[in-house]
C-alpha cells in the first residue's frame, strides 16, 4: 500500500514536472516562433510586437500560433502553415533554403572578401618601392625609428 | 494664399535655374564677363533662398490659419491640433516634407554662398552644383507634388489632423534634424564634385569638405537618435529599432558619412586614398537620395513612408544623372586624384583606417542588401520575402564586433609604423581591464554558451570596456605629461590637452558615446515582456518588480479622448511608482494610438503599454516589458553628440614644452 502510495506520487510529481517543462517550452517556442513572423495587417511589425490596437490579424495569427504549439507540430511545421495561409512574406526572415540563402550567405561573403581584398591591397602598398629621394636624404625606418620614437616618448612622455 | 506660395515656388525655380545655367556659363566666358555673370548667378542663388522661404512660411502661415481650402492642410491639420504641431505639418505629408527638404537645401546654398571669399573658384563651382540640385527639387514642388494644390470638392469645416504618431514632441525635432543631415551631405558632394571638375589644386577643399561633412553627420546623428527615442516612447512595441526599410535609409549615408570622417585623415595626413575619399563622399549623397527614394516611392513597404506616388521616377532619373556626371569627370580627371600610396608596416594608423573603412562600408552594404532584397526577390523569383530585425540583428553582429575591436586598438597605433612593443604597452592594461569585466559577468550570471545573443552580449560589454579604458588611457597619458610640464592638476590638464586637440580628443569622446550605446544596445539580450488580462486588483510578475492594477481612467480633450491604465509598481514589497499608459483616439482622424509609460533607471526600463480591450471578456489588456540598460543608448548619444561639437571647435594654441636634448620642441597634444 506504501509502495503503492509513493509510486502515485512519483508519478503525479513526474507529471507535474513534465507539464510544466512542456508548458515553459511552449511559452518559449511561442516567444521563438512569434519573433520569426510578420504580422500581416501592414503594420510591417513582428507578430508579437504588433500593438496596433484593433490590428484585425494579429490575435488571430497569435491564436494560429498557439494552436500549432498545443497540437505539437514541428516548428518547421509550424511555419509552413503559416507560409501556405498568408504567403511567404509571412516569415521575418528569409528562409536558408533556395534563393534565400543568397540573403544570408552574401553579406558575410563581402566581408570576407572585404577583409582578403584590404589585407592584400595593405600588403602589396607596403611592398612597394621607396620613392626616390633627393639630395641623398635617406628616409628613417625600422630600429632608427623606433630608437628616435622613443627618444621623442621618454622626453615628452608622449 | 495658394497663389502667394505657388508663385513663390515658382520664383525660386526659375532663381535656381539661372544661378545653374549662369554659373555654368561663367566658366567658360572670359574673365570680367564671367565674373559678372558668376557673381549674378550667386545672388540669385541667395534670391532663391528668400523665395523658397516665403513658400515654406506661406505654408506654415495656411496651417496656422486653418486654411483647408488648400488640399495638403485638409489632409495633415485640423482646427484643434496644439499650436507646435502646426509647424510639423510642414514635414509631415509628401509635398510639404519636399518643400521643407528645398528649403533647407536653399539654407545650407545661402550660407556657402554668403562665404564665398573663402574660395571664390571652389565655392563658384560648389554653388552650381547645389544649384543644379535645387533645380530638381524646385521642380519636383512646381510640377509633380505640390504643396499648394488647391482642395477639389466642397469646403470642409475642419481638416483630417496630424498623424497621430507624428503628434509628440520629439516629432517637432526628429525630421527636421535628419533632413539637416540628409540635405547636407549635398554640400560635401558639391565640394568634392567641384573640386574634381576643376582640378583644384592643393588638399584645401578636403578640409572644407571635412568640417561640412561633420556638421552634417552630426545633425544625421542626432536626426536618427530623435527617431530612436521617439519609436520606443510612442510606437509602444518595446523596442528603439525596428529594421523598417525607412530606419535603413536613414542609417545608410551614416555609415559611409563615418566611412569618410575617417579615411578623409588619410588623406590630410598621408595624402592617400583620394579617389576612395571622393567616392565615399558620392556614396553618400546618392545613399541620402536614395533612402529619400525609397521613403517616397512605395518601392519598399514601411510604415514610415509616405503615400505612393510617381515622384518615385524623378529620383531614379536624377540620380541616374547625378552617377553619370560623376563617373564623367572621374573618369576624364581621375589623373588629378592619383596618390602616393606606400605603407612601411601592417601594423599602423593607416591599415587600421583601411580595415575600419571596409568594416563600414562593409555595415552599409548589408543593411542595403537586406532593404533591398524585397525587391530583388519579387524580380528574381516572382514574389517578395520579408527581410526583418531577425536578419539584420544577425547579419550585423560580425561587421559591428569587429569595428568595436578597431575602435580600441586603432587609435593606439601610430602613423606609418608601429613598434609591437608600444602596442603591447598601450593595449595589456586595457585588456586585463575587458577581460576582467567579462569574467565578472559570467560570474554574475551572463552565460554565453547558452544562447547566441548572451554570447555577443559579452562580446559586447568586453569591447566596449577596452574601448573605454583605452579612451582614458590616452586622456591620463596625456594630461600626465601636461600636469609635469605646467604643474596644473590632472583634470585641469586633461581640459587642456583637450583644447590643444579637439579633433583627436573630441573623436575619443565619441568613440566613448559609442562604446556607451553598444552597452545599452546589448542590454537587449536580456529583454522580458509579459502580456495579461488585468482587472482592477489584478497583479502581474516581472523580474523583479510587482504590477498592480489600482484602476482605470478617461479623459477627454478636443483633440482626443484617452483612457489610461493606472498602475502601481513595488520591488522588494515597496511602492517605487505608479505607471500610466494610455490609449489615445484622435477625433479629427478618429485614429487610435497607444501611449506607453516608462519607469526608467540606469539599470532597466520597466515599460508599459495599455493594449485596449478584450473583446471577449471585456477585460484591458497589458503589456510590460523589463528592458536592460536602454538608457546607456541616450547617454551614449549625448556624449557622442557632445565630442562632434567639441571636434569642430578649433585648437587652442598648443603648448611649446623645452627640452635639453637635441630634439626640437614637441607641441604637446598635437597631431592625431
Amino acid at each position: 500500500m506504501k509502495t503503492t502510495l509513493k509510486r502515485v506520487v512519483q508519478i503525479a510529481v513526474l507529471s507535474l514536472s513534465v507539464a510544466l517543462l512542456l508548458g515553459a517550452q511552449g511559452d518559449a517556442r511561442f516567444q521563438t516562433l512569434g519573433h520569426r513572423l510578420m504580422c500581416k495587417c501592414g503594420c510591417n511589425q513582428i507578430l508579437l510586437e504588433c500593438n496596433h490596437v484593433g490590428c484585425t490579424m494579429s490575435d488571430g495569427m497569435r491564436n494560429e500560433l498557439s494552436a500549432g504549439i498545443e497540437r505539437g507540430d514541428s516548428d518547421s511545421l509550424v511555419m509552413q502553415a503559416f507560409v501556405q495561409k498568408y504567403g511567404p512574406t509571412v516569415e521575418a526572415a528569409p528562409t536558408s533554403e533556395g534563393f534565400g540563402k543568397v540573403a544570408w550567405i552574401t553579406p558575410y561573403v563581402v566581408l570576407i572578401l572585404g577583409i582578403v581584398m584590404v589585407w592584400a591591397l595593405v600588403r602589396a602598398w607596403r611592398n612597394r618601392p621607396e620613392p626616390a629621394f633627393a639630395d641623398g636624404v635617406r628616409p628613417i625606418r625600422g630600429a632608427d625609428l623606433d630608437h628616435f620614437r622613443e627618444q621623442v616618448r621618454s622626453e615628452t612622455e608622449l | 494664399m495658394a497663389h502667394i506660395g505657388s508663385f513663390a515656388l515658382l520664383l525660386a525655380l526659375g532663381l535656381s535655374s539661372y544661378c545653374f545655367l549662369a554659373g555654368l556659363a561663367s566658366f567658360f566666358l572670359r574673365d570680367d564677363l564671367g565674373e559678372r555673370i558668376g557673381e549674378s548667378s550667386r545672388r540669385a542663388g541667395i534670391a532663391a533662398f528668400f523665395a523658397v522661404t516665403v513658400g515654406a512660411l506661406t505654408l506654415v502661415t495656411a496651417a496656422f490659419s486653418n486654411n483647408f481650402a488648400i488640399e495638403y492642410v485638409r489632409e495633415h491639420s485640423n482646427i484643434a491640433l496644439p499650436l507646435p504641431y502646426k509647424f510639423a505639418v510642414l514635414w509631415s505629408g509628401q509635398e510639404g516634407s519636399l518643400l521643407f527638404w528645398a528649403w533647407i537645401l536653399s539654407t545650407y546654398a545661402l550660407v556657402l554662398r554668403l562665404r564665398h571669399r573663402t574660395d571664390i573658384r571652389l565655392f563658384a563651382h560648389a554653388s552650381v552644383i547645389l544649384a543644379a540640385v535645387q533645380t530638381f527639387f524646385f521642380l519636383i514642388v512646381v510640377f509633380a507634388a505640390p504643396p499648394f494644390a488647391v482642395a477639389s470638392g466642397p469646403m470642409v469645416a475642419d481638416g483630417n489632423g496630424l498623424n497621430p504618431l507624428l503628434q509628440y514632441p520629439e516629432m517637432v525635432a526628429h525630421p527636421p534634424m535628419l533632413y539637416l543631415g540628409y540635405v547636407g551631405f549635398t554640400v560635401p558632394f558639391a565640394f568634392a564634385l567641384g573640386a574634381l571638375i576643376m582640378r583644384y589644386p592643393g588638399e584645401k577643399w578636403i578640409h572644407i569638405t571635412r568640417r561640412w561633412t561633420m556638421v552634417t553627420w552630426c545633425f544625421l546623428s542626432i536626426g536618427v537618435s530623435l527617431g530612436a527615442h521617439w519609436a520606443y516612447n510612442v510606437l509602444g512595441w518595446g523596442g528603439y529599432w525596428g529594421w523598417d526599410p525607412v530606419e535603413n535609409a536613414s542609417i545608410l549615408p551614416w555609415f559611409t558619412g563615418t566611412a569618410f570622417l575617417h579615411s578623409v585623415m588619410m588623406q590630410e595626413k598621408r595624402g592617400m586614398l583620394k579617389i576612395w575619399n571622393v567616392w565615399l563622399i558620392f556614396s553618400t549623397f546618392l545613399l541620402s537620395i536614395l533612402g529619400t527614394f525609397l521613403t517616397r516611392s512605395g518601392v519598399v513597404s514601411s510604415v514610415h513612408a509616405f503615400a505612393q506616388s510617381s515622384i518615385g521616377t524623378w529620383f531614379v532619373i536624377f540620380m541616374a544623372v547625378i552617377l553619370t556626371v560623376c563617373l564623367f569627370f572621374f573618369v576624364k580627371n581621375r589623373s588629378h586624384l592619383q596618390s602616393e600610396h606606400k605603407l612601411e608596416s601592417l601594423v599602423s594608423r593607416e591599415s587600421s583606417f583601411l580595415f575600419n573603412n571596409l568594416l563600414f562600408v562593409a555595415l552599409c552594404f548589408t543593411v542595403l542588401w537586406g532593404t533591398l532584397f524585397p525587391v530583388l526577390s519579387d524580380w528574381i523569383q516572382g514574389h517578395k520575402v520579408t527581410v526583418g530585425p531577425p536578419f539584420f540583428n544577425k547579419v550585423a553582429v560580425p561587421s559591428t564586433m569587429l569595428l568595436l575591436m578597431l575602435t580600441a586598438l586603432g587609435p593606439l597605433l601610430p602613423w606609418r609604423s608601429a613598434s609591437l612593443d608600444a602596442v603591447k604597452r598601450n593595449f595589456l592594461w586595457p585588456s586585463v581591464g575587458a577581460l576582467l569585466v567579462a569574467v565578472v559577468l559570467v560570474i554574475g550570471g551572463v552565460r554565453p554558451w547558452q544562447d547566441q545573443s548572451y554570447f555577443y552580449a559579452l562580446m559586447t560589454w568586453a569591447l566596449a570596456t577596452l574601448v573605454t579604458l583605452t579612451v582614458a588611457f590616452e586622456f591620463v597619458r596625456g594630461g600626465r605629461v601636461i600636469a609635469s610640464k605646467t604643474g596644473q592638476n590632472m583634470l585641469a590638464a586633461m581640459v587642456q590637452l583637450t583644447r590643444r586637440n579637439t579633433r583627436r580628443y573630441g573623436g575619443y569622446i565619441v568613440h566613448f558615446g559609442i562604446a556607451l550605446l553598444l552597452i545599452g544596445v546589448a542590454g537587449a539580450a536580456f529583454n522580458q515582456e509579459k502580456e495579461q488580462e488585468m482587472g482592477n486588483g489584478d497583479h502581474m510578475q516581472i523580474g523583479t518588480y510587482d504590477v498592480v492594477c489600482r484602476s482605470y481612467t478617461q479623459d477627454d480633450n478636443p483633440n482626443y479622448a484617452s483612457e489610461s491604465a493606472i498602475l502601481d509598481v513595488y520591488q522588494n514589497g515597496k511602492q517605487i511608482d505608479t505607471l500610466y499608459p494610455a490609449r489615445l483616439v484622435f477625433k479629427a482622424s478618429n485614429q487610435p494610438n497607444t501611449r506607453p509609460y516608462l519607469h526608467s533607471t540606469l539599470k532597466e526600463d520597466l515599460y508599459s503599454v495599455y493594449e485596449g480591450q478584450n473583446e471577449q471578456t471585456g477585460k484591458p489588456i497589458l503589456k510590460i516589458h523589463v528592458n536592460p540598460l536602454v538608457n546607456w543608448i541616450w547617454i551614449g548619444v549625448i556624449i557622442v553628440i557632445l565630442g562632434t561639437v567639441l571636434a569642430m571647435i578649433p585648437n587652442a594654441l598648443p603648448v611649446r614644452v623645452a627640452v635639453a636634448a637635441a630634439v626640437e620642441a614637441v607641441p604637446v597634444g598635437a597631431g592625431d
